[in-house]
């Protein structure tokens, strides 16, 4: 009995007991949540236009944070750097299409996601030979502060990143929402054959949707990179983004946003209110125990599109 | 033609095809012309190069020889999406619809390549854009009450029994306006009331819109009702071309269906 109190009703007493600090608990999962996302999103954009789990979305992450900082720390200004790594993250994605996609059009999709495997290793190395295997310290400038508002701790690093992801995102949506590239690209998801066949450029939707999904992993390298250093562990947080797909629907930009933020502040209200009851650490495994909980009852994900078999 | 349809000049005609997979020749040294306007039929057993020839013909095969000249231009090779912008729309054999989309999604894909030229202005440009895509939707409409799919519109094509989704390809075939309709084995599977459906849409869409049509069958029955002409293949290559009365005769033809040996 006194257990089933500390599990179910304890926990919602001392939220009601504390509302500020519920809120700050909140506000800095949704923070954490945006950031989620945005890994999450790159993952999407490329499922979207080719129907492949991009393996080597993580790599993308380190190799565009690990490109920013060795600009920067051969004395390149943070903004020239950070166009030089947008620059670079595009002509990457035409490197993936001319050497990579543009011989495994019509394939079957595992053997496109082996490709990516072999191009997550290739990213990796490349990455190291050319900046060096160290952990690096990222610095853009904003300052790590944080500050009271109406008795709401707000750190604003945090809240400068939620909004550049949050500005991302919402952009995202609308151009792959709102425009006809939207279908093209679900179009070419399909059937690339058919895609084809009606006149979508293949070529054109892969540069366009890897260029992206690199700006993307841009963003979150550079929201994740700041607060734990640039290393290889920061391609790790792809894992971080496989239950945000799963809950929010492989195909669908909402779906990896709000999934995002699920995760952030359940995690958060979990770590908090049920973490000593276990000794705490639950911020490791509650994104993957809530992940399993979809897979069971709703494996589509909270947006993702139906899965229809003929049978 | 008992219809009295005025068949007009070469649209497409392709000059000593050969194209051959490692060592197996899939087509050798095919020629025919298709004229604007017509009916044009390629049949053959299975396994003649029907499909092969299709594909050579809108670009997913290159072949290792000859030429295709369409609407005067002369070309070793096309390319499927530059086949598409020239007004080259096809179906396939096995179906292939954007299965997650609804037919309605998918009717607009097909619209494509007459939405304006640059693909990534289009989606930055607002006003237009927006205007445009109404347009488009209007015409999407009308094929769908052409093809009397009002009813399953906003189903996703994955969920549709076969007959449908052949429609609901012909359809997104359709929607590009094209000049050059390539049908693979439209009425394949279907059973006979579906195939006298897609006889009518076929026979009407030639008749309304003008379009001209290539399409393989191997169901000698069907085809011989609705061509103008008649190319036969076997073996890769060609064995007649006629009226559909000339080729019922030819006993070429006739050896090739009743499995006559070839030495």
């Amino acid at each position: 009995m006194e257990a089933l109190q500390a599990v179910f009703v304890l926990p919602f007493l001392d939220m009601a007991g504390e509302p500020l600090f519920f809120l700050e608990v909140i506000i800095g999962g949704l923070l954490t949540g945006v950031n989620y996302s945005l890994v999450a999103l790159g993952f999407v954009l490329i499922f979207k236009a080719s129907g492949v789990f991009n393996f080597s979305q993580g790599i993308m992450v380190l190799f565009a944070a690990l490109t920013l900082v060795g600009l920067m720390e051969r004395g390149v200004p943070v903004w020239l750097a950070l166009v030089l790594t947008v620059l670079a993250m595009i002509a990457l994605a035409f490197i993936v299409e001319r050497f990579m996609l543009r011989f495994l059009v019509n394939q079957d999709e595992i053997i496109l996601f082996m490709a990516t495997i072999g191009l997550a290793f290739l990213l990796e190395g490349v990455g190291e030979i050319a900046w060096g295997a160290d952990v690096k310290e990222l610095d853009i400038g904003i300052p790590d502060k944080s500050f009271e508002v109406g008795g709401i701790l707000l750190n604003e690093f945090d809240l400068f990143a939620a909004a550049t992801g949050t500005v991302l995102v919402v952009g995202l949506a609308v151009f792959f929402h709102k425009t006809p590239i939207g279908r093209a690209l679900r179009a070419v998801a399909d059937d690339h054959q058919a895609a084809l066949s009606v006149g979508i450029p293949l070529k054109t939707i892969w540069v366009v949707v890897w260029s992206v999904a690199g700006i993307v992993a841009l963003a979150a390298g550079i929201s994740w990179g700041a607060k734990s250093g640039v290393q290889f562990s920061l391609s790790l947080i792809a894992l971080k983004a496989l239950p945000v797909l799963l809950i929010g629907g492989f195909t669908s930009v909402p779906g990896a946003i709000i999934g995002g933020l699920i995760i952030g502040v359940g995690e958060k209200i979990a770590e908090i209110y049920w973490g000593p009851l276990v000794g705490g650490a639950i911020e490791n495994w509650f994104a993957y125990m809530l992940a399993l909980a979809f897979l069971l009852f709703r494996p589509q994900g909270l947006f993702g599109e139906r899965i229809i078999e003929r049978v | 033609m008992a219809n009295g349809k005025k068949i007009g000049d070469v649209l497409l005609s392709v000059q000593n095809i050969n194209l051959s997979f490692g060592g197996v020749q899939a087509l050798v040294d095919v020629s025919f012309d298709v004229r604007k306007h017509e009916i044009f039929a390629i049949i053959g057993p299975n396994g003649a190069g029907k499909s092969s020839m299709l594909n050579v013909i809108n670009g997913f095969y290159h072949p290792q020889g000859g030429t295709i000249t369409y609407r005067g231009v002369t070309r070793a090779r096309m390319r499927p999406h530059e086949a598409a912008r020239q007004g080259i729309a096809r179906t396939f054999q096995n179906i292939a619809l954007f299965k997650g989309m609804s037919t309605l999604d998918n009717i607009m894909t097909g619209r494509n390549t007459l939405m304006s030229s640059n693909f990534v202005l289009q989606a930055l440009h607002w006003g237009p854009a927006w205007k445009e895509e109404k347009a488009h939707r209007e015409m999407a409409e009308e094929i769908i009450d052409f093809l009397q799919i009002e009813a399953i519109r906003k189903t996703p094509t994955g969920r549709l029994p076969y007959g449908l989704q052949k429609r609901v390809e012909l359809g997104r075939a359709l929607a590009a306006e094209p000049d050059l309709l390539l049908l693979d084995e439209p009425m394949a599977g279907m059973n006979l009331e579906e195939k006298e459906d897609m006889c009518r849409f076929i026979l009407d869409v030639n008749d309304e819109f003008g379009t001209t049509i290539a399409l393989i069958e191997h169901d000698m029955g069907v085809v011989m009702d609705i061509s103008d002409r008649v190319a036969v293949l076997d073996y890769g290559r060609k064995i007649a071309e006629g009226t559909p009365g000339e080729v019922r005769v030819n006993q070429d033809v006739i050896d090739a269906y009743l499995g006559v040996s070839h030495d």
